[in-house]
């Protein structure tokens, strides 16, 4: 993951509340085995309605509430993250949408409705991470974010890396486990497989 | 100090700050690949292979494919192979097509006994929270993070808030555990749980089997909750006992004693609470585009006008003219093409058995076209061995294999734009199904009886008029 910390630019705007990831990208486009790629599926349904006005290709998306809702499917952040969208503002995002977005690199950013209107009209915005902030027409308006992930976001660093440097707690944590008798099932005690053969003819 | 259910499971699972450890994962084709790949790039193993499972289900066409190798889709023979490989390469169990054990993740995890009260687990996928019916913690995860679990057998995880939804009274006749949910959503609305792990509780949900408890927590959710939990207690115990992964013996008897613990205590306190009341429940049908879009089907689909201000104006009028409907218009008199009878809410044997009750000797509506899709290969032959399958089809049903079929449009199941689906599935989003297809979510019992009536029935009327007395559900 690229470092990431201000996001400068254009504003693209869908007021709307619940914009589910069915909308953002339709399930029928989740089938490449890469990451890449899904942009050019990003609200690929959603933009054919006859009052679509959603400009794709400015780095920051302004949305209602409940932005991301639904399914868990990474897929979401990464068609918008493929469209060039580096920050989604909405004045709530979904639980797994917003931590989706923190894995890869796409900001995201929670704020009162009439401040996210307000940065929509000014239709340029500068988000500046380090310093928590949104300013637009002049204003600026301070969000919360996780220290936690603010760092990670700020250094770009990979969380599995950052995990592995506690592995020996892991290991401990499993240690303490079998101790105690805690036998969680193991799904190597199921019956193998069969091996599976494809059918002549 | 009391603590919560949540509560206890989380604390014993904590490896270090904001850092939980992960006794089951599991995997699907659709969410995995690009996990696998990373792990590649890095050079890094799974670390826990005997605590991850997969199975194929979002792309598995339910035509009686028998491997993977024969899916006509390139793009989902493709996924489904992937998986093959990346699990034979990392050593991790598969149950893929050909397979009698494969299914939908969430309906193979708790009738293998793999999952179990008391467990982390998480699966990338949303509806991962209907293990939360056995009393575990289970959460939907992106790929970033299954990768993350993959390497570690850890997910970095604040902890969230916790909120406790009490159903008040008795269920009244003819009402299920999906109307339960679809209540307690339109009451709180699609974001009423962002943010919380939920705790269902009351009389109502103890007196439900294991399956209506699944269908509770499955759809966690659609009311914006990640972890959705129910306490287990004897109907839980019942239940895992002689699973194929269950423990046995004295194992069996330590674990019941550790699983009795795990209960919200006396005095306990949540972030939130909040109260729905069973006893005015009727049977649910949604008629807009988001699940808390719903009403009782002796209701009317709403006018804008009763809508709370500007912005959910706009939202009920696109919803009301991407579903054709007419606000003021009886529930009753919406006419249906297609029922799709399944999914990880609605797809097990007793939900099967209680749609198979209602239809018994009656025929499909000539212009309908229903579906059943069991959650998995196991479930298909169990019913079949009840003869369920029989009273499907000489109903007119089409009895199909086992997958996600038409809950999300990723396989050939899929409604054809305008086509309006009575559906025992969790979304109604916009195109969830197929592209223009109109999605109204209801019980099992209710799309049975509107296969049948080719238009929405009241069920509670329908069973005490017209069907004879239904035997009780062995399951």
């Amino acid at each position: 993951m690229d470092p990431v910390n201000i996001v400068e630019g254009r504003v693209s705007d869908l007021p709307r509340d619940d914009v589910d990831t069915d909308q953002i990208i339709p399930a029928r486009f989740m089938k490449r085995v890469e990451r890449t790629g899904f942009g050019e599926y990003l609200f690929h349904d959603a933009k054919q309605a006859p009052d679509w006005n959603v400009e794709i290709g400015n780095p920051i998306l302004t949305a209602g509430a409940n932005f991301g809702s639904g399914s868990s499917r990474e897929h979401a952040p990464w068609a918008l993250e493929d469209a060039g969208f580096r920050c989604i503002i909405a004045t709530s995002l979904a639980d797994i949408f917003y931590s989706n977005s923190t894995k890869i690199g796409l900001l995201p950013v929670e704020l009162p409705e009439d401040q996210v209107r307000k940065i929509a009209a000014a239709g340029e915005a500068k988000v500046d991470l380090e310093a928590q902030t949104v300013t637009a027409g002049g204003d600026v308006f301070p969000f919360e974010i996780n220290p936690d992930t603010k760092y990670r976001l700020l250094n770009g660093l990979d969380d599995i890396g950052l995990t592995l440097r506690q592995v020996e707690m892991v290991a401990q944590f499993e240690e303490r486990q079998d101790a105690a008798g805690v036998r969680k099932p193991s799904s190597l005690d199921l019956p193998p497989e069969p091996i599976a053969t494809t059918p002549v003819g | 100090m009391p603590k919560t259910l949540f509560d206890k499971i989380w604390e014993s699972h904590e490896v270090a700050d904001n850092l939980i450890y992960i006794d089951l994962h599991m995997v699907h084709e659709v969410t995995s690949p690009q996990a696998f790949d990373g792990l590649r790039l890095a050079g890094r193993p799974v670390r826990r292979p005997d605590k991850t499972l997969a199975t194929a289900d979002h792309n598995v066409p339910t035509d009686g494919t028998p491997v993977a190798s024969r899916i006509k889709d390139a793009l989902s023979r493709t996924q489904v192979e992937t998986l093959e490989r990346n699990c034979a390469e990392f050593g991790v169990p598969v149950f893929s097509l050909g397979s009698d054990r494969q299914g939908i993740v969430h309906v193979v995890g708790p009738e293998q006994g793999l999952t179990q009260p008391g467990m982390t687990i998480v699966c990338g996928d949303s509806h991962t929270a209907t293990h939360g019916a056995f009393g575990s913690l289970a959460f939907g995860i992106g790929t970033s993070e299954v990768e993350h679990v993959l390497a570690t057998q850890c997910l970095v995880q604040k902890k969230p808030k916790s909120m406790r939804i009490n159903f008040v009274g008795d269920l009244p006749f003819g009402v299920t555990a999906k109307d339960m949910i679809l209540g307690a959503i339109g009451q709180m609305g699609v974001d009423g749980a962002v943010g919380h792990a939920v705790e269902f509780a009351g009389p109502a949900i103890e007196a439900l089997s294991m399956e209506g408890r699944m269908t509770i927590c499955n759809m966690t959710i659609e009311g914006g909750g990640r972890a959705g939990m129910i306490a287990p207690d004897q109907t839980t115990f019942d239940y895992v006992q002689g699973k194929p992964a269950a423990p046995t013996g004295e194992a069996w008897d330590a674990a019941v004693a550790a699983w009795s613990e795990l209960y919200t205590d006396e005095g306990a306190t949540f972030d939130r609470e909040i109260d729905v009341d069973v006893t005015t429940l009727s049977p649910r049908v949604t008629w807009g585009t988001t699940p808390d879009m719903v009403v009782g089907v002796d209701g009317a689909v709403p006018t804008v006008d009763a809508a709370e201000d500007e912005a959910q104006r706009g939202q009920f009028q696109r919803a009301l003219e991407y579903m054709g409907l007419e606000g003021g218009e009886r529930i009753e008199d919406i006419k249906i093409d297609r029922v799709f009878l399944g999914s990880c809410t609605n797809g097990r044997l007793a939900d099967l058995q209680a749609a198979a009750d209602v239809i018994q000797g009656r025929k499909v509506a000539d212009d309908v076209y229903a579906m059943v899709v069991p959650g998995s290969v196991q479930v298909k032959i169990e019913a079949e061995k009840l003869g369920l399958d029989k009273v499907f089809t000489q109903a007119g049903f089409d009895w199909r294999g086992a997958g996600c079929s038409m809950c999300l449009g990723m396989n050939p199941d899929v409604l054809q734009p305008g086509e309006r689906c009575a559906s025992t599935s969790n979304r109604n989003f916009q195109g969830r199904q197929g592209k223009g297809g109109r999605t109204h979510l209801v019980s099992p019992q209710m799309a049975a009886a509107a296969a049948i009536a080719g238009h929405f029935v009241d069920i509670r009327e329908w069973s005490a008029a017209d069907v004879p007395s239904p035997e009780p559900a062995a399951v």
